[in-house]
């Protein structure tokens, strides 16, 4: 054999084995020193998907969605996998389009998200369209349904209590609360959404999937052992009472104020309408920024919570208050009277008061009844100049104390964002005013609840309850159980009872009786329910407005505060409507009629034609448009202003910065060249 | 004479066999294990790629039967027509073939489709071994060296007219043949100086290259000056060496970047050496930032990081993350090494490559023991034509190679590829099993 013979054959063998060593050595750095290979392969292949549990509805006392999630349909579409054959036209057809869109919406699905990738073809189709696709699905390879979520309000009311949700800002982001959020997740912006984001959202799941080359996901990475799951929201049971909502903005239809209603023995609000309410069915998916912009122009502002966040005078319906606080500081007793004629002149000026019999002040009972303006505003008079204090200031100091511990001047602490405090004045308010020289003559309209006190329609209401429950509160608040969790330890905090005031039962019950006349004979009959002893008060409250520069004498606004019954209280209210005139004449049929639903169910025949009556009245005055419109216009003129005021300063600086420049020049340039 | 006494099969290379068989069988599971998707319902479906694979292992194995039947005698006399065939194929292909790809390679008859340039290594194979083992060959005069490389580049310039580069180099694995059957050492050394001339001069300046080579030049020359003052011819060879470097380096490769190759094959070329393309090289219409981030530059990048990620011991059979998801492009032909490498990691790697390297010295071994001169060097083309193709395909997946569309042989998925390499083998084997006849 010539195996011996030719040397070449070693050669080419040779060659062989090198080369094969050579890969080798290669792959060994490639697969075994080399680590930054499997990490990129993990980035590219492994996906991390997030799963968005479904967020917890909202129910009413009764069980009765209030807010949950609508199931809705989006046509997806692969541009890539759509076949050349496809019927277009019978799918238009399905879908009620023309083809033209047809062609137009695909490219924009194809701009979007890339040939391969499945992108939105149609959101949230129609329920006709849905059903219709649905049947003839199979025809079209390449479109599919992908459901979806959507937050609906199936009672379209109490908007700017449930409040909605959006995405979260870039912004939010940055703040810490947000940590866990990303770019593109949604959040409660408003309202118990907000307030109870954590509990409603649930706990997001990640799972990791394979993706392909086009980042479609692909199977579970490692058989899904390391994916969390999701864990889904909890509902919301609240104590408000979807019914007298409901009536409560249909009473409040074409009107500005506010209505709150709480259940004084634990707090619960029963309802809560700021007018004019929307539809909160407006501010959710892809209509949202139009509709809000467009709430957000209207002059009679919707988006304000006139509940929480508006400052009204209370008025007359102080007086309780004065009362009470006159009776435990020892300033008069519920006997004390005083001859009013039709006015108060001890302070030089006069000021009116609606009644001018004799004996309409004789006691506490019937000034409470008559609401004499004459007889509250000595009792603070009493109170501020009482020798127990020693000096007004003084006084002021303890009636401001008082107020604190009816709830005014802070925050109830309503777990609903945004609430306001509201303003009590105490003698540092007066010392700014007047510089330090002052009486009770300067400020005593605060007795009769105007001047300088601005309370919210929550707070009224919370004193209402403080009176009701002689003495004690608990936090107004909406939510009674989380996931049917009464113990929740988010809601520990209104299980606690605040007992402000050490003012005995006996005042509380002269206080009432009087509250009670007002109902029975005095300013309030128009709440008068037959079986029911409610307790009420009216105010009408002198309120003004800056048109043109000058400050106008507005229409009253028109207040009421009641509780019911007399005896182991249900219900506690609080109505102010906005511009309308006598207390009795507006707010009280809305208190009444609310009390009268909530306490029996439903109102009488007796009482249609009041409800009638209620319904179709428009209270929104026309300068409410006209002081909205000026006001708009200062504020562009303060922004003009601003913006005139910049470029100024920037033009300043700039000339500045161009003479530097001629005189550098001149120094080293042009006197050298000389 | 005891051996042809056993029947045919008896007498055929076992080992070979196995490891002709082992190759294919893992061609089989790792094409399986790019498409399989844990949601098929079923491994057997017709429509995926690995049952068509073992469809043309079918095929192939019948078609080796045949062979295996077929008097040895009848290859060598078969020999130049069936050259005369192939090449005729290929000048039909050049004006009726079909596009695949890019390529220009194919030819179509209904839905099947074959690549005249694949089957015709097997008729060059022939028709060389029966040129340089004919007794009036004397394959130590210069003219039937010319003939014999023209017998192997023939088909790769006709292949080169198809736009199919790739294919085209393997036509040059006959000059490893050719040095083995006589073909001067200087030849083997001047192949390689070539090569890495042409990389030098990619990746070095032309002006610099010019100074280097003249440096290299004036060294070696004072080197051998004593040499230089005695020998006429030594000045001569030297000044020659240093004019034809200078030539290739400044004349030759820029010519053949700017008119011969496609903007594809400058782009593969330039981005396995991690070079940008230069913009005297570049096409018109071609734009200045399309020259970074392209395919190829991809292919090798995803190539990479699938076998880099498989580690020591691999991820596991159907577990390669990279590859069932697509990410390397042409992973179940060119690429299918990713899925090894990805699956099986070094090891696997490792292994399969100590399996071609027996299968190539396996058939050196076979070729040296024949009797017969044709089947020696047919045994040794069908040795330099497997060599070249496992070296350039697993090289351009790990970025040692350009990346030039070869098929890596019996793994790739691939009708014409399978079936051309096992007609290859099943020759081989048939001559071998009759090595004591002569054969002219």
């Amino acid at each position: 054999m010539s195996i011996a013979a030719n040397p070449r054959q070693f050669v080419i063998r040779t060659i062989f084995i090198s080369m094969a060593i050579i890969m080798l050595i290669r792959l060994f750095f490639l697969q075994v020193v080399e680590d930054k290979y499997k990490v990129m392969a993990n980035d590219i292949a492994i996906f991390r998907k997030v799963v968005y549990p479904p967020r917890g509805a909202i129910l009413d006392r009764r069980g009765k969605p209030m807010l949950y999630n609508e199931r809705v349909y989006d046509l997806m579409v692969t541009p890539g996998s759509v076949s050349k054959s496809l019927d277009t036209q019978s799918l238009c057809e399905v879908l009620g389009i023309t083809t033209q869109d047809f062609t137009k919406m695909l490219n924009k699905t194809r701009i979007k998200s890339g040939p391969m990738r499945k992108g939105v073809f149609i959101e949230e189709m129609s329920a006709q369209q849905t059903a219709r696709f649905q049947e003839n699905m199979y025809n079209f390879p390449g479109f599919e349904m992908a459901e979806r979520f959507r937050r609906t309000y199936p009672r379209a009311s109490a908007a700017l209590m449930l409040g909605y949700i959006g995405e979260v800002s870039p912004d939010m982001l940055k703040k810490e609360q947000y940590a866990s959020y990303q770019q593109g997740d949604y959040t409660g912006m408003n309202g118990l959404e907000r307030s109870y984001e954590d509990v409603l959202r649930g706990q997001r799941g990640v799972h990791f999937l394979e993706r392909d080359n086009f980042n479609r996901p692909r199977e579970p990475y490692k058989g899904g052992t390391l994916d969390t799951q999701e864990v889904a929201g909890r509902n919301l049971e609240l104590y408000l009472d979807a019914e007298l909502q409901e009536l409560g903005e249909k009473l409040m239809r074409n009107k500005l104020g506010a209505v709150v209603a709480i259940d004084p023995k634990t707090g619960g609000i029963l309802a809560m309408v700021s007018a004019p309410n929307y539809d909160p069915n407006l501010l959710r998916g892809t209509e949202r920024t139009k509709n809000y912009s467009k709430l957000y122009r209207d002059a009679t502002k919707p988006l304000l919570n006139r509940a929480t966040q508006a400052y009204y005078q209370p008025g007359s319906t102080m007086k309780p208050m004065t009362a009470l606080i006159g009776l435990d500081v020892g300033a008069i007793t519920p006997s004390f009277g005083y001859p009013c004629a039709g006015g108060y002149y001890a302070c030089g000026k006069r000021i009116g008061c609606t009644h001018t019999g004799g004996g309409h002040a004789a006691n506490l009972r019937l000034a409470m009844a008559h609401s004499c303006n004459s007889y509250f505003v000595h009792v603070f008079r009493l109170i501020a100049d009482n020798k127990k204090f020693g000096g007004v200031k003084n006084g002021v100091q303890a009636w401001h104390k008082y107020c604190n511990d009816f709830g005014f001047g802070h925050p109830t602490g309503v777990d609903i964002p945004f609430e306001m405090s509201g303003k009590v004045p105490d003698s540092n308010t007066y010392n700014r005013m007047y510089n330090g020289s002052w009486n009770s003559c300067t400020m005593l309209f605060v007795g009769m609840g105007q001047g300088e006190i601005a309370l919210t329609p929550i707070q009224l209401a919370n004193a209402m309850c403080i009176i009701a429950n002689k003495g004690y509160y608990y936090t107004p608040h909406f939510v009674k159980s989380i996931g049917n969790n009464t113990n929740d330890p988010l809601l520990k905090k209104y299980h606690e009872k605040h007992v402000v005031t050490h003012i005995p039962d006996t005042f509380f019950d002269v206080v009432a009786k009087g509250m009670q006349d007002v109902v029975e004979h005095g300013t309030g009959t128009v709440a008068k329910m037959e079986g029911i002893e409610i307790c009420a008060k009216t105010g009408t409250v002198e309120n003004k407005a800056v048109v043109n520069g000058q400050a106008m004498k507005m229409k009253d606004h028109s207040v009421f505060v009641a509780f019911a019954p007399r005896v182991n209280p249900r219900i506690a209210i609080a109505v102010v409507v906005e511009n309308a005139g006598f207390g009795a004449s507006w707010a009280g049929p809305v208190a009444s009629l609310m009390i009268e639903k909530y306490l029996l169910d439903s109102v009488s025949s007796k009482r249609k034609g009041l409800q009638e009556k209620m319904y179709n009245a428009n209270l929104v005055n026309k300068y409410t448009y006209v002081i909205d419109s000026a006001q708009r216009l200062r504020d562009a003129a303060r922004m003009q202003r601003r913006e005139d005021e910049k470029r100024i300063v920037d033009s300043i600086a700039f000339a500045k910065d161009s003479i530097k420049a001629m005189r550098f020049f001149n120094k080293y340039y042009i006197k050298k060249n000389k | 004479m005891s051996a042809q006494s056993k029947s045919i099969f008896g007498r055929l290379d076992t080992l070979t066999l196995v490891l002709y068989l082992s190759l294919v069988f893992i061609g089989v599971m790792t094409v399986f294990s790019v498409e399989h998707r844990s949601t098929d319902p079923s491994i057997f479906m017709m429509s995926k790629n690995h049952m068509k694979q073992f469809m043309f292992l079918g095929v192939s194995l019948f078609v080796g039967l045949i062979i295996i039947f077929t008097d040895s005698k009848f290859f060598s006399s078969f020999a130049y027509l069936s050259y005369t065939i192939g090449i005729f194929l290929l000048i039909i292909t050049i004006f009726a073939g079909v596009d695949i790809k890019g390529s220009h390679s194919w030819l179509g008859v209904g839905a099947a489709r074959f690549q005249p340039g694949e089957v015709c290594k097997i008729f060059t194979s022939l028709a060389l071994s029966k040129f340089l083992s004919s007794p009036d060959t004397n394959f130590q005069t210069l003219r039937h060296r010319l003939i014999g490389a023209a017998f192997a580049l023939a088909p790769a310039v006709l292949i080169i007219l198809q736009k199919e580069t790739g294919l085209a180099l393997v036509y040059f694995c006959f000059f490893l043949v050719m040095y083995r059957e006589g073909l001067p050492n200087i030849i083997l050394i001047i192949g390689f100086s070539l090569v890495a001339l042409t990389l030098a001069s990619l990746l070095v300046d032309r002006l610099v290259l010019f100074i280097i080579i003249t440096a290299l030049t004036a060294a070696g020359g004072y080197l051998i000056r004593r040499e230089l003052k005695r020998n006429v011819s030594a000045r001569i060879l030297l000044v020659g060496a240093w004019l034809v470097c200078i030539l290739f380096s400044q004349v030759m490769v820029p010519v053949l970047f700017k008119y011969v190759l496609q903007k594809h094959q400058i782009e593969r070329i330039y981005s396995t050496l991690g070079q940008d393309v230069p913009e005297s090289y570049m096409k018109a219409g071609q734009k200045k930032d399309e020259k970074k981030g392209n395919v190829s530059d991809y292919n090798v990048k995803q190539s990479k990081i699938a076998i880099g990620s498989g580690g020591f011991w691999g991820k596991g059979f159907l577990n390669g993350t990279s590859t069932k998801n697509e990410f390397v492009p042409e992973q179940h032909t060119d690429f299918i090494f990713c899925a090894i490498g990805e699956q099986f990691g070094f090891f696997g790697s490792g292994i399969l490559i100590a399996l071609y390297v027996s299968l190539m010295l396996r058939l050196i071994y076979l070729a040296e023991r024949q009797r017969s001169a044709f089947s020696r060097i047919y045994g040794y083309c069908v040795a330099s034509i497997l060599f070249f193709h496992f070296a350039i395909n697993i090289s351009m997946t790990i970025g040692l190679a350009p990346v030039i569309g070869i098929t890596l042989p019996f793994l790739s998925y691939g009708g014409s590829s399978l079936l051309s390499f096992s007609i290859l083998m099943f020759i081989m084997l048939r001559l071998d099993s009759d090595r004591q006849v002569m054969i002219r």
